[in-house]
């Protein structure tokens, strides 16, 4: 009898030990990636502080890192926004509908086009970058422009804003469809009138994540040929270079007070991403209907 | 899809008219819809051709077995292992950091936190997925490798561990977030019945609730690793730009992407052979990431069916 309350405590101390050191593991998981995030953001701020001024805001860039700005990269980087939510928002939420509404799901062909979507959200960027070289700078002719980068960064994004438009229609109650119906709406009619505005903060929460991804891409705009030097105000047509592709240029450059500059600009860029995402925070926590 | 559910009990339900405004809309949206299959045709035309015409040049034997890539020299090389084996090294030693620590941080947010402190903690980790790559590559370059130098590892200003480890940390959240998502699919009532048999909190993460959850922790593994395959910018600015056959982390490598974004900053003129490795690399590079995708879609599918 006395064997087994010993065996149990033993197995208990043993377990106790263990458990301990498994909650340290877990806790330990947890604060590599938090602590990581805070040295990062330390390193950047600490390092590009000083240099987030109007030189940085209102010049070109230059060989000289005093008078160094990014003003024709924020530019860039401003309109290549409003580009891609332009295209991105009208494109996704209509394949997000077809597929939530119109498409019959046991057709091979609507099922191929989700598969196609879920691969589409996993290729590398740098691919897109490649489309984008092939078709729009070489095929089409459009060169090494704006526009050229605006499209690559619509294509890449495209996905996602697809993905969470879907789950933003899928959330809106079946029952408010038949309400509708019943009331002799059409199928647009139900679609445009109840299911889209229902659905809207979560679109809107979703579309605003992607926007931040493309602002910070760099990869894909490399390849499209970004990293033209540019010291004039960007247009659609013209050559351009992005905030994130400018860093890189700045990072590349041998001499150390360029990567002081470097680091000012991605104060810039990360309080920009910072400001968006926290609009989709914000928008999901306000407007979001539990239904 | 409303409609017809309610059509057994109104099996003479018929529109009294077509209504043609409602067909050009359906179409109008299928349209849309066929923007992303056009984008894949696109990318398989654009990778493929330039490859192919590559492969013309060069024997895809030589490209898939040499071992010395020399694309931009005046007498090229294309043996693209050393390619390969760069992103093999610095994707190992992301997985070797993203795994682990990813999956632990996945079972504190899934068994062990509060869920106040849950609420706080997971869009906190979530913050290092949105933030942009060139960041990263900078960080890996000017606080890490420094780091691994004041530690005693014997390594220059490029080299692959630095850039594998940022990445690794990269990748956390994806792996923390897709395997707490399956985790917290597993029905209470497997924990509580463990629970009640005298198990610890270690014993129910680990022989109840990571077990059923495999799959989806697997499908966000593979997820990460091919994010890792296809990441450009950290490997660009921190790995250095020598394509190097090695298993030594603390050397310089060159990556496939990284190769690729470098080519492609110089003046490579458009139509030549360099031009076109920069296509058959990327074509190398979809296809293995495109498998990945296969199979990490294939594994979160399996997971879903489990307890629905």
């Amino acid at each position: 009898m006395s064997a087994v309350p010993g065996a149990l405590r033993g197995e208990r101390r043993r377990g106790r030990v263990s458990g301990v050191l498994f909650h340290g593991f877990l806790l330990f998981s947890l604060a590599l990636g938090i602590g990581t995030l805070v040295a990062l953001l330390a390193q950047v701020v600490i390092k590009g502080w000083s240099n987030v001024d109007a030189v940085l805001l209102f010049e070109p860039p230059s060989a000289d890192p005093a008078i160094a700005g990014a003003r024709p990269a924020i530019l860039a980087t401003i309109y290549l926004g409003l580009l891609v939510i332009a295209l991105t928002v009208p494109i996704g939420v209509a394949t997000a509908i077809y597929l939530e509404e119109y498409a019959d799901k046991d057709r091979w062909y609507n099922r191929l086009l989700e598969v196609n979507i879920q691969n589409l959200a996993a290729v590398p960027s740098i691919v897109y970058g490649l489309l984008g070289a092939a078709f729009l700078v070489r095929g089409l002719g459009l060169g090494r422009v704006l526009l050229a980068g605006a499209f690559i960064l619509t294509l890449l994004v495209l996905p996602t804003v697809i993905i969470a438009a879907r789950e933003g229609i899928r959330a809106v109650p079946g029952s408010i469809r038949e309400a509708a119906y019943a009331l002799g709406a059409t199928r647009w009619q139900v679609v445009w009138r109840q299911v889209l505005p229902a659905a809207t903060p979560g679109i809107a929460t979703g579309s605003i994540l992607a926007l931040s991804r493309a602002l910070g891409e760099t990869a894909p705009l490399l390849l499209v040929g970004a990293l033209t030097y540019v010291s004039f105000n960007p247009t659609l047509l013209g050559d351009f270079t992005a905030l994130p592709v400018q860093i890189f240029q700045y990072i590349q450059r041998p001499q150390e007070a360029f990567k002081t500059v470097a680091a000012a600009g991605m104060v810039v860029l990360l309080v920009i991403l910072l400001l968006l995402n926290s609009v989709a925070i914000w928008l999901r926590n306000r407007y979001q209907t539990k239904w | 899809m409303a409609t017809r559910e309610l059509s057994p009990a109104v099996p003479h339900l018929r529109a009294a008219r077509r209504r043609w405004g409602e067909d050009v809309i359906k179409g109008v949206l299928a349209l849309c819809a066929f923007v992303s299959v056009a984008t894949t045709v696109g990318i398989v035309v654009a990778l493929f051709l330039p490859a192919i015409e590559f492969f013309r040049e060069v024997s895809i034997w030589d490209y898939l077995t040499g071992t010395e890539w020399t694309a931009l020299f005046s007498e090229p090389q294309f043996g693209v292992l050393p390619l390969v084996g760069g992103t093999f090294l610095v994707v190992l030693f992301a997985a070797l950091v993203c795994a682990p620590f990813g999956l632990g941080a996945a079972i504190y947010l899934s068994e062990y936190a509060h869920s106040r402190a849950r609420a706080f903690l997971k869009p906190t980790l979530e913050i290092l997925a949105g933030i942009p790559t060139v960041v990263y590559g900078y960080f890996a370059l000017t606080f890490v490798t420094p780091l691994l130098q004041d530690v005693g590892f014997d390594v220059g200003t490029f080299n692959a561990l630095s850039a594998a480890l940022v990445m690794g940390i990269m990748l956390l959240p994806t792996v923390a977030s897709l395997s707490e998502d399956a985790m917290s699919a597993v029905p209470r009532d497997l924990r509580h019945g463990a629970y009640a048999l005298g198990s610890t909190r270690l014993q129910v993460s680990t022989r109840i609730v990571v077990p059923a959850a495999i799959s989806g922790i697997i499908a966000s593994f593979v997820l990460a690793i091919s994010r890792a395959v296809g990441e450009t910018m950290i490997v660009l600015i921190a790995a250095g730009g020598q394509p190097n056959l090695t298993l030594d982390p603390r050397e310089q490598v060159q990556t496939m992407t990284a190769f690729m974004g470098a080519t492609a900053q110089g003046d490579v003129e458009t139509g030549s052979t360099a031009y076109k490795t920069i296509f058959a690399v990327g074509a190398t590079l979809f296809v293995l990431t495109l498998l990945m995708n296969l199979v990490s879609i294939r594994l979160t599918r399996r997971f879903r069916e489990v307890y629905e």
